[in-house]
């Protein structure tokens, strides 16, 4: 009976993914989504917070260009030669401004200094070269009274925020609400679609079986159970496969599409990666470099290091272990419950256009525990709802998942998982036997009343 | 009058099955003996197929037993039994070969056995260049074959064909009806279930009649034939028949043109039809003499009407529509 089982989710399996429109599917989507992430990026990028290339032309013989402290904003590059050479030269080099320091600039109350850019001017572009050249300015100013650089690091106020999460037994955590919630958010999305998109594919798979008469000779071959159970497993191998090229293809796009727009930006890919992480600190860290251009780099590089290693940390501090095992319960559990209930949908109606009045009642406690979870139960993942939803069989592969990450108690995951599993079995019995009788009744309107009698029917 | 023989390769045991709004099997008993051709035979709605998905155990009985060569019917005789259902389907979207390859893999043949059988049916049936389309670009005729096969493949000991004839066209019927031949010749029982009993019955062995649950006659073909003759001959002739006879009673008597007759006799108990054949030579030109042999529907009918008299009318108007 076991092979059976095997021969007929290994036909599912095949038949699926032999299919032009799953290779097709498979392929287009992690197209579409690079395609979406360069456009994210290009226009992230086009937006005001892209590092501009700023030439400066420092004919004042302080040596300001060099007290300009590169930002994420701005990154100021000294060129020699005339200003003419320089204002054909900037545009040639495809950056995006140049800086122009008169000779005989005054400290005190300094004029004549002009800026070029390409079109028009954005006024971040501007206030952001103001600030530069007003640091650059007091910096001189500070240096002529007589302070040290070492003084002048001090008077620097290096600010980094850590949040902290007290658990129950006093033990401290690092916490990350951002990192958490986002990774809350993925692995119930993930669950969410993957429920959606194949346990209507079991629902359809059934339908097709059913239209095209071949139950009869099928079921005098293989008991009811297994085939149902059969489909509902080589589906999920179908998805698995699907979601895993989709990981695959994905990566492999992101890959090229960030080196892409890391050549756009002449920047190398790293940094970009560590800004976004660290935009804090490394705002704060690099108002400290001073003079040299050497100076500049190391303060950035460490505080983008430093970012990275904080969302290591964020992750090293989740409850890895207990995310993994739950989200595999979950995930398959999720499914399980929901791919027997879309077969017996499948299994009831003749027609496909009926399957809508039963698949209301099944797509609203799922539809219900995304939409819940991604608001109150993320805002609140230890409220009442979160729990209640979280025990609740046909809520908790969505509700439990999403409040993993934030740390759940251990009886709390138990009791969860042992429902889960209780769940399941009563509605793979229940859609078995709807399954059973449905699958041979052709011609007729099926209703609840009609189906709660199947359930006790004699075999 | 059924009668559990050891050499029966299925028997049916006073199997009971009610669904929840009507009775389908009432105590129905049956023996199939081994290598022949039996005819299940009945009204639609009499309750063939509840006893087909029985044995086919796709159902299960309420109460009784079915015995698969003495032993009480379980999975393993799944391999055994060959079941072409009157809702006959494939799937389309598959190749005509993987098809088949995977049905008799169900039924518990080997892929390699499997892959040889498949080679031998379709060349056998000429088809061989099909093995590689999708069932759904294939014709209905085309695809009826395929099922057979599929239904044969795996050399099953008991083949159960439902409604057999019915969608096939006369080419593939004639083709079946001398695979069917082929295969008991070869050691296979078959079981033809049907309402259009005139379609099977010079070829069934033995048949059961089912009516409303019940069975009301079983046996082999001959057996009841000659259980229901009436002793009736008929005549055809030349000449002036005038027959007034103690022996025999004329049923039925038409005179045709130029002098030709037709007339249905029955000879009275002890007469025999030579007595008769003797007394017509003197009288006529005899041109045809024969037994007047009863239908298996008109068997069927009798046997209702002596024992469910109260179905005959809608049996009756289930008839005249056929």
């Amino acid at each position: 009976m076991a092979s059976k089982f095997f021969l007929v989710a290994q036909r599912e399996y095949l038949t699926r993914v032999r299919k032009k429109a799953f290779i097709i599917l498979t392929l287009a989507v992690p197209l579409l989504m690079g395609a979406f992430g360069y456009f994210m990026v290009k226009i992230a990028q086009s937006d005001s917070d892209t590092t501009d290339v700023i030439e400066v032309r420092d004919d004042s013989g302080a040596n300001l260009a060099a007290r300009l402290v590169s930002t994420e904003q701005l990154r100021f590059v000294p060129v020699g030669g005339t200003l003419a050479e320089a204002k054909k030269g900037f545009q040639k080099a495809k950056h995006d401004g140049l800086l122009y320091l008169p000779a005989g600039l005054n400290v005190e109350k300094p004029s004549g200094i002009q800026f070029f850019g390409k079109g028009n001017i954005s006024l971040k572009k501007e206030s952001a070269v103001k600030e530069a050249l007003n640091k650059a300015f007091a910096q001189l100013k500070m240096q002529k009274s007589g302070l040290s650089q070492e003084q002048l690091d001090l008077l620097q106020a290096k600010v980094q925020l850590q949040t902290v999460s007290l658990d129950e037994s006093g033990k401290e955590e690092d916490s990350n609400a951002l990192a958490t919630s986002g990774i809350a958010y993925a692995l119930a999305f993930l669950i969410y679609i993957f429920i959606f998109l194949y346990g209507v594919q079991i629902m359809r798979g059934v339908g097709e079986e059913k239209s095209s008469r071949i139950m009869e000779v099928m079921l005098s071959s293989v008991k009811p159970f297994d085939l149902m159970m059969g489909k509902i497993v080589g589906i999920a191998a179908v998805g698995l496969t699907q979601f895993l090229l989709w990981g695959i293809l994905s990566f492999g796009a992101g890959s090229v599409i960030a080196n892409l727009a890391g050549e756009g930006s002449e920047k190398p890919r790293t940094e970009m990666v560590a800004r976004s992480e660290s935009s804090a600190a490394a705002g704060a860290g690099s108002s400290t470099a001073a003079v040299s251009g050497e100076r500049i780099a190391g303060p950035n590089a460490a505080t983008a290091v430093e970012g990275r290693m904080k969302i290591f940390e964020v992750l090293g501090n989740l409850p890895i272990g207990t995310i993994l095992f739950g989200f595999i319960i979950y995930f398959l559990g999720g499914y399980l419950l929901y791919g027997a209930l879309f077969g017996a949908i499948g299994a009831a109606v003749d027609d496909q256009t009926d399957t809508q009045q039963f698949m209301f009642p099944i797509t609203a406690p799922l539809i219900l525990s995304y939409v819940m979870g991604m608001s109150v139960i993320l805002r609140n993942p230890d409220g009442p709802v979160a729990f209640w939803m979280s025990m609740i069989p046909f809520t908790s592969p969505i509700a439990m998942v999403i409040r993993l990450p934030f740390g759940v108690p251990l009886w709390q995951l138990g009791l969860s998982v042992v429902l889960l599993i209780l769940g399941f079995v009563g509605t793979v019995w229940v859609a078995a036997r709807i399954y059973r009788v449905g699958i041979l009744m052709y011609g007729k309107k099926v209703t609840y009343k009609e189906l709660g009698k199947w359930m006790f029917y004699k075999g | 009058m059924s009668t559990s023989s050891p050499t029966a390769i299925l028997e049916a045991i006073d199997v009971r099955k009610a669904y929840a709004q009507h009775v389908a099997l009432s105590g129905v008993s049956l023996a199939i003996p081994e290598q022949s051709i039996f005819g299940l035979l009945g009204p639609n709605g009499a309750g063939k197929t509840s006893l087909i998905r029985i044995i086919t155990q796709i159902t299960g009985a309420d109460e009784g037993e079915i015995r698969f060569r003495g032993q009480r019917l379980n999975p393993s005789h799944i391999a055994e039994i060959g079941y072409l259902p009157e809702e006959r389907g494939l799937y389309k979207k598959m190749k005509v070969g993987e098809q088949l390859l995977y049905l008799a893999q169900l039924r518990g043949l080997s892929r390699a056995d499997a892959t040889q059988r498949i080679k031998q049916w379709l060349e056998r049936f000429d088809i061989k260049a099909w093995a590689s389309k999708n069932v759904e670009d294939l014709s209905k005729g085309m695809q009826q074959k395929v099922q057979f096969i599929a239904t044969v493949l795996h050399e099953p000991k008991l083949i159960i064909l439902d409604e057999p004839f019915s969608g096939f066209d006369p080419i593939n019927a004639n083709l079946l009806k001398d695979e069917i031949l082929r295969l008991r010749q070869e050691g296979a029982t078959i079981i033809f279930s049907t309402h259009r009993m005139e379609s099977v019955e010079e070829m069934c062995d033995s048949i059961a009649l089912i009516n409303r649950s019940r069975k009301v006659l079983d046996g082999p073909v001959r057996l009841i034939r000659d259980q229901f003759k009436t002793n009736t001959y008929e005549v055809e002739g030349q000449g002036k028949l005038i027959l007034i006879h103690p022996d025999f009673e004329v049923v039925e008597q038409k005179e045709r043109e130029n002098g030709h007759f037709y007339a249905r006799v029955q000879l009275h108990a002890g007469t025999r039809p030579n007595d008769l054949l003797r007394f017509l030579i003197d009288k006529v030109e005899v041109q045809a003499f024969r037994e007047q042999i009863p239908s298996i529907n008109e068997i069927f009918i009798r046997r209702v009407r002596e024992t469910m008299p109260e179905t005959l009318a809608d049996l009756q108007t289930a008839n005249a529509l056929l």
